[in-house]
């Protein structure tokens, strides 16, 4: 899909009359400084929601390389990313946002972890996620809101 | 105290619910039915660049009784294919009324260290060949049989019956005959290309996170020698080539075919990776 075709999309979603739920395109999120200050649509993030979608094994799976103490009943957590006990004491939400969106463009393109909200992906995407992001942009600020209640180790 | 012991130490001081999480592989020793097995190896030195020092089989990252069970054979699910193996090599089929064991005899004998020494250059193909392209040119060429479909239950088994006789043997590829090197680097080239949505690579898994927890997969290092394996989570012996195509669809690619150039490639570097190594089929894992 090209950046003009995107672009028309998000106009036709703004035309379309739905402006609370207007979404930044993956292509057009900038990360500045380790950050994404803007959220990517215009609905607040809802932490409860972010909670599920953080454990969904369909959806972000964080679990499956993260520990999280605030889900301590799922079993058999990850350990090839941090501990998320206590990750918004160390990271703003801007930040979160940032990681969650494209870790690469944050700490580098050695990272394991996917870039839940960004079409850099991998060779050979199968046809059923070709040209989707992993999370919508609503999941990706749910699960933001989660990860700022994560506070106090 | 290396890296990683370090790396461990943190992770456990940031999340003191989990002190179990991130475990070192066991130092157990593995004997089937009483005879030793290598599962831990220098690795090998040439060409260079092996990123590990030692390498490792996939037993030593398994829960106990996962172990347990690949050290007794008649406790391995993956014997009775084995056993259904024999019963193919020694299975008349095609126009020219032959089996396997009419030009082979006794695969105890004239099996022994075969399996350790694929995939091997094939010159007449050009390329290399694993146990299941040999097979099929066997059967085409000396049999005149119909060569197998990927994954037939005959073709697994009567690998996993090949490959079982090198039992315990160290896993040592020709890297010198005809055009291997350059098959070995197209399969390095693969083993860290980004595949799928998700973006990860063999290495991102197999390198880089050995040793780490994935969800519940306590992460190897990814060597072959114990296929076709016996896995647990298929209950069925799956075939190398069934485990690559999982692989690189579980990082939502669309997976290469089996026995295309590509995974070929990468098989012949895979086994180089694990050099000194056991065979070990058929391995029992997760």
């Amino acid at each position: 899909m090209n950046r003009a075709f995107k672009r028309s999309l998000v106009l036709i979603a703004v035309f379309a009359g739905a402006p609370a739920t207007a979404e930044t395109a993956p292509g057009e999120v900038t990360i500045d400084d380790m950050a994404v200050a803007q959220p990517v649509t215009a609905a607040a993030g809802d932490a409860i929601n972010g909670r599920k979608v953080f454990a969904d094994r369909g959806l972000g799976n964080c679990l499956a390389c993260h520990v999280n103490s605030d889900l301590k009943n799922e079993q058999f957590q990850g350990t090839v990313g941090p501990a998320l006990d206590g990750v918004a004491d160390r990271w703003e939400a801007a930040q979160l946002r940032a990681i969650v969106v494209d870790a690469k463009k944050v700490f580098g393109p050695e990272t394991m972890m996917p870039g839940f909200y960004s079409l850099d992906v991998g060779v050979d995407v199968a046809e059923e996620f070709k040209d989707k992001t992993i999370l919508s942009a609503g999941d990706v600020e749910d699960v933001v809101a989660y990860l700022t209640t994560l506070k106090g180790e | 105290m290396n890296k990683r012991t370090l790396a461990a130490l943190v992770l456990l001081g940031a999340s003191p619910l989990f002190t179990a999480a991130r475990a070192e592989p066991v130092t157990e020793t593995l004997e089937i039915d009483g005879e030793a097995m290598i599962t831990e190896a220098p690795a090998p030195k040439d060409p260079p660049g092996h990123p590990f020092d030692v390498v490792k089989s996939g037993w030593l990252y398994r829960e106990p009784d996962t172990r347990a069970m690949e050290a007794d054979s008649f406790e391995n699910p993956g014997m009775l294919n084995v056993e259904h193996g024999e019963e193919v090599w020694n299975t008349v089929e095609g126009e020219a009324g032959k089996s396997c064991a009419s030009c082979h005899g006794d695969a105890a004998e004239t099996m022994k260290g075969v399996g350790a020494s694929y995939p091997k250059w094939n010159a007449k193909a050009g390329k290399p060949f694993d146990i299941e392209l040999q097979i099929n040119a066997c059967r085409t060429a000396q049999m005149k049989a119909e060569p197998y479909k990927f994954d037939a239950r005959d073709q697994v088994d009567l690998t996993a019956y090949i490959k079982h006789q090198s039992l315990g043997i160290p896993v040592k590829i020709d890297l010198s005959a005809g055009d291997m090197m350059s098959w070995w680097q197209t399969g390095k080239d693969r083993y860290y290309l980004r595949t799928g949505q998700l973006n990860f690579a063999c290495a991102s898994c197999h390198e880089k996170n050995s040793g780490n927890y994935l969800r519940a997969d306590h992460l190897s290092q990814g060597n072959s020698n114990g296929f076709p394996t016996y896995r647990l989570k298929q209950s069925n012996l799956v075939s190398l080539h069934n485990r690559f195509r999982g692989c690189v669809r579980d990082t939502r690619a669309e997976p290469p075919k089996a026995f295309s150039d590509e995974l070929m490639a990468l098989e012949v570097y895979v086994a180089w990776r694990g050099e000194g190594l056991s065979i070990e089929t058929p391995a029992v894992r997760q």
